[in-house]
């Protein structure tokens, strides 16, 4: 009995947090719109570096969207418990009664559904620009979308490292990036893969299994870093 | 034996016996490092498909190994520290990390100058395990830059605890991922190890070597612990006590 009432505490505990983040992100809406600008930048960099080549852009469009996408999602990774730092609501969590890795869970989701998901849903219109087929962006947008999953809940954890730090971004790119190149070797190979005709299961079965992997123990990483982080 | 472990981390007590450990791993290692090198470059016999360029493995495959090592250490002695509390195995993992990463860095030249006339190139994408050494070093890169940018040395010790743990839980799926992702193209032939046996008179100076490096690296840990020991409890009385003693 005392079981249930905790399931029930954790899963209102998630989904409050998460819906009180999409409520604050709706309020400001260029939290979300920033970060998919600057993806789009950097994705329309390559091509001015690149040339114009219609090969090229198309041979080097998966990796190319890949690392703008990494980047996008690392950009509006620093803001993840900033605020709640600030004012005071971080150290409400941390008393709560619901376990603060439940309420981490629910600000990474929120995270997730406003970074993550996004870059998703625009990606079509930047492969686009890359000459990249429709058969080849259907998988681009399946291995984001099982991407940004991982690398939203691994971010969450060098965020809670590093929040109420100075030297904030640099810092969180040089602790997340190094954990996250396995997401980015299997995201974007897999789409060349796809490009060239190859089999993807397995790049696709890594991506997935990453992210349930990502999913079992982040939360309790980005809880443990948040009470280090608050002491 | 347990009342020896106990002894070992109170920060005095480890301060006080740590030089006779030190002296007994640094001799030893430091004669077979000197045979090592001898007999590494001048008894082990010429390569027939190297050459001499082999050599440098006398130096790269202790320092690769080394490079792993260190971070198993430093993973380890992190949660330790993070979960029984115990303040000298946090200073263990502070030292472990800049010795590790110039480990990882020494792995990275050496097998940089002899891919130079084995691949014709000094860095080749192709080869996993330098791609996956190369990680390895922006791992060690992290961890140091979140110890320095937090400046509480009890806060900045649990923090660092905590990437050094997801780290360890990364390294083996960033080896399977790099080797993966290198298994895909078609690259120059690479030389795989434990192809044809070694000749004893090339593996002896080897396994002398890799022992020596280890017990060094022993010393160089102790020693680098022992002197963070010393600056995390300056203010404590012992130190104090020391000092005025005339002690060192």
């Amino acid at each position: 009995m005392m079981s249930e009432e905790d399931t029930v505490g954790m899963t209102s505990g998630i989904l409050g947090v998460a819906r009180r983040d999409l409520l604050l992100a709706w309020k400001r809406p260029g939290d979300i719109l920033n970060p998919l600008f600057f993806f789009a930048m950097v994705a329309a960099l390559f091509p001015l570096a690149i040339g114009p080549s219609p090969e090229q852009l198309q041979f080097s469009g998966p990796a190319v969207m890949w690392v703008a996408a990494l980047l996008a999602m690392l950009l509006s990774l620093n803001s993840l418990f900033l605020s709640d730092f600030e004012d005071g609501s971080l150290d409400q969590m941390l008393v709560s009664p619901v376990p603060l890795s439940a309420l981490a869970l629910g600000k990474t989701l929120s995270h997730w559904l406003t970074s993550g998901l996004p870059l998703v849903i625009v990606s079509p219109v930047v492969a686009i620009t890359f000459q990249m087929p429709f058969a080849v962006t259907g998988y681009l947008m399946v291995t984001l979308l099982l991407g940004t999953i991982s690398l939203s809940l691994l971010g969450s954890i060098g965020a809670a490292l590093t929040v109420g730090l100075h030297r904030g971004t640099a810092l969180l790119s040089l602790l997340i990036l190094p954990l996250a190149m396995p997401v980015l070797i299997f995201g974007a190979r897999t789409v060349s893969l796809v490009a060239a005709g190859d089999g993807v299961a397995g790049g696709l079965y890594f991506l997935a299994a990453y992210a349930v992997l990502t999913l079992s123990f982040a939360p309790f990483a980005t809880a443990a870093a948040l009470r280090i982080s608050n002491e | 034996m347990w009342k020896f472990i106990h002894q070992l981390a109170s920060p005095p007590h480890f301060y006080r016996i740590a030089p006779a450990f030190i002296r007994w791993l640094a001799v030893p290692g430091l004669l077979l490092i000197a045979y090592g090198t001898y007999a590494g470059l001048f008894v082990a016999p010429m390569d027939y498909q190297q050459g001499d360029a082999f050599r440098i493995i006398y130096i790269h495959v202790p320092s690769a190994y080394l490079s792993m090592m260190a971070y198993m250490i430093m993973a380890v002695s992190a949660g330790i520290g993070l979960i029984w509390r115990i303040k000298l195995s946090h200073a263990v993992a502070a030292a472990a990390a800049p010795l590790g990463a110039w480990f990882t860095f020494l792995a990275l030249a050496t097998g940089s100058i002899w891919g130079k006339p084995m691949w014709g190139t000094w860095w080749e994408w192709g080869d996993p395990r330098l791609t996956s050494e190369l990680i390895m070093l922006f791992l060690y890169f992290g961890y140091m830059a979140l110890r320095g940018a937090i400046d509480d040395t009890a806060k900045a010790d649990k923090a660092s605890a905590v990437l050094a743990l997801v780290g360890a839980v990364n390294v083996p799926i960033i080896h399977f991922s790099v080797e993966w992702w290198s298994s895909l193209h078609q690259g120059p032939t690479i030389i795989k190890e434990g192809g044809p046996a070694m000749d004893a008179a090339m593996l002896y100076p080897l396994l002398a070597m890799i022992l020596g490096f280890t017990l060094v690296f022993g010393a160089l840990l102790l020693r680098r612990v022992r002197a963070e020991v010393l600056y995390r409890e300056r203010r404590t009385r012992w130190v104090k006590e020391m000092i005025l003693a005339g002690g060192n």
